[in-house]
Formats: C-alpha cells, sequence, structure tokens
C-alpha cells in the first residue's frame, strides 16, 4: 500500500501532502487538548506495535501478499485524533530510514493510511458498533471497519495514482480494490483479534487517550 | 517506584514488548511476495516508474554491512519499532509539555 517515489506527479504529492498536514495539525491540536501525561507512552508503544505489525507481510492469493496497516487498530485502541499521530509517525519512520514509500510521496501515504483509513474506519466502526450493542457488536464493527479501512485507502491511493496520469482510473481502480478486498480480510482478522484481546485485558481504558464515547461504553 | 506508577506503566510496557516480540519472531516469516500495489504495479506496468530520491540508512529492512540471514528483519525491525516508540512518544510528551504551559495567565507562549 505504501506508494513509491515516482508514481505521482507533482500537483498530487503536493496536494495530498497539503490535505495531510491540515489534519495531522488538526489531530495534534486535538490531541493537546486530551492527552494526558499518563496516556504519552501509549502513543509510543502503539506506534511500535504498528510498525512491527506492519512489517509482517501475509501471503493472499497468486502470489500476491499484503499487511496490515493498522489505522483502525489504533483508532480503537487510542482515538482517532491519535491515531492519525501513530500512522504519520509510523509512515514517515518507514519512509526515512527504510525506503518504505517515497519520501514525495509520504504526505499521499499518510493521507491514504493515517487519514482516510482512521477516519473512515472509525466512522464506520462507530457507527455499527452503536447500531449492535456489546460485545459481539463491537467484534462485527471492528472486523466491517477494518476491512473498509483497507478499501477505502486504496481508493484514495488508486484515486491518486489517476490523477497523477500514472494508469488511467478505469483500469487501476478494478485491480486495486480486487487486491485489497483481499488484503483487508486479513486486516480485518488481525484487528479483531488484537481488539479482542486488548478488551479482555482491560487494554483500552488503560490505553485509551480520549474519554471512550459514551455510546461504547458498557 | 509506587504500586500507582507501576500499574500506568505496566500496560504500556506489555504492548512494547508485544511490539517488539512481532518484530523479533514474525518479521523473518514475512512473505516476500509484491504486496498488493506492487502487483497491480507490475501488472499495469507503471513498476519502473519507482524512483528514488534518496538514500534510506536501512532499506528495505536490511542493515548495510551486517548479514543475519533470515534474522535480518528481527534486527531491523527491533531498531525500527524503538525508533518509531521514541518518535511518537517524543511529539506526544511535547504536545502534553505545551499544555501545561497554555493555562498560566500572562505568560505568552514561547
Amino acid at each position: 500500500m505504501h506508494i513509491p517515489d515516482g508514481f505521482l506527479d507533482t500537483r498530487t504529492w503536493v496536494g495530498a501532502s497539503a490535505v495531510s498536514t491540515a489534519v495531522v495539525g488538526y489531530a495534534l491540536r486535538r490531541t493537546r487538548e486530551t492527552l494526558g501525561e499518563r496516556q504519552v507512552p501509549t502513543l509510543g508503544v502503539l506506534a511500535a506495535f504498528v510498525f512491527a505489525a506492519q512489517m509482517v507481510n501475509f501471503p493472499i492469493v497468486g502470489g500476491t501478499s499484503g499487511h496490515l496497516i493498522g489505522g483502525v487498530l489504533a483508532a480503537i485502541l487510542a482515538g482517532p485524533s491519535a491515531a492519525t499521530i501513530i500512522m504519520t509517525t509510523v509512515l514517515s519512520v518507514q519512509a526515512l530510514f527504510f525506503q518504505d514509500g517515497g519520501i514525495t510521496a509520504l504526505g499521499a501515504n499518510v493521507l491514504n493510511m493515517g487519514v482516510i483509513a482512521v477516519f473512515a474506519g472509525y466512522g464506520a466502526y462507530r457507527l455499527l458498533s452503536a447500531l449492535v450493542p456489546g460485545r459481539a457488536g463491537r467484534l462485527t464493527a471492528t472486523f466491517a471497519a477494518s476491512w473498509l479501512s483497507v478499501m477505502a485507502s486504496a481508493l484514495a491511493a488508486a484515486l491518486e495514482l489517476a490523477l497523477s496520469r500514472t494508469v488511467p482510473l478505469t483500469v487501476v481502480l478494478p485491480a486495486v480494490l480486487y487486491w485489497h478486498a483481499l488484503i483487508g480480510l486479513g486486516e480485518a482478522l488481525i484487528t479483531s483479534a488484537v481488539v479482542a484481546y486488548a478488551f479482555r485485558v482491560n487494554l483500552v481504558p488503560a490505553l485509551q487517550v480520549a474519554p471512550p464515547p459514551k455510546e461504547v461504553v458498557e | 517506584m509506587t504500586g500507582e506508577s507501576f500499574r500506568s506503566w505496566r500496560k504500556p510496557l506489555l504492548v512494547l514488548l508485544a511490539a517488539l516480540a512481532v518484530a523479533v519472531f514474525l518479521a523473518p516469516l514475512a512473505s516476500p511476495n509484491p504486496d498488493g500495489l506492487d502487483r497491480v504495479a507490475r501488472d499495469l506496468g507503471f513498476a519502473a516508474r519507482e524512483g528514488r530520491l534518496h538514500r534510506a540508512p536501512l532499506p528495505g529492512y536490511t542493515i548495510p554491512g551486517l548479514s543475519l540471514g533470515r534474522w535480518t528483519p528481527a534486527a531491523a525491525g527491533l531498531l525500527g519499532a524503538l525508533l518509531t516508540c521514541g518518535l511518537a512518544w517524543g511529539v506526544a510528551a511535547l504536545a502534553t509539555r505545551r499544555k501545561a504551559q497554555d493555562p498560566e495567565p500572562g505568560h505568552p507562549r514561547r
């Protein structure tokens, strides 16, 4: 899912970077309002977890692999604004130190995985977990929202590639969505397992940055 | 360390240990196959557009000059996870510190 340098034209990566910068700025302000000193380590350790989990490519069909994005995972465990900061940190380290994702494409990768995956995924999670109450609802919501977050992220990447005239949208969109519909299942399985475990051992109130939304409190 | 402060540190510490365990024990098992986007780039013939604008110190989760065979990603992952942890921690610490300065009346923010 990490776009390398060279895939996006200047107009597209500059535009994506501007949007990302604005949202990361908003997320920083939100986090500043809600973050207590005790939750500072939370952002660090969750970022480390997302970084490590993203390294573990799992095979899907046809000689292709995928890996966790972790946007919904971070958003459920720490809140969406904290998740955007976590994802931005992970993506920056990957691009700067590991050549995973381009430098010019960093803004687009933050937009896809740190903003769209987080907010679309977390929005879907909140909506679905309000519809179906209880533990089963939370797990269903986690599963569906994680899958959706990957699809939203893939859709954004396809649009950026098409806007850059790298490849026509009608060609790239079905291909990108096909593979990520499968990769999204991996995202959904991993996120559901980790979230279920985190709630079972009461990691969530311990890690939560923002006070938990009222609808989700049981 | 008091019991109270230990309790508040225990869970983040467990998450960090889990992260390091994933990096060390699972990263070496990662599939080497292209990921979804790489696969599409190959199939649709735009993979060759990829260009490098900088040289990362640990390109592709390897450590130049160090060969640990299949454990190379474990070492790179360990370094990367700790680096990411420190960076996110620092950003969060900075955010709370600035907040602590905010309520003081009559002191313009630096």
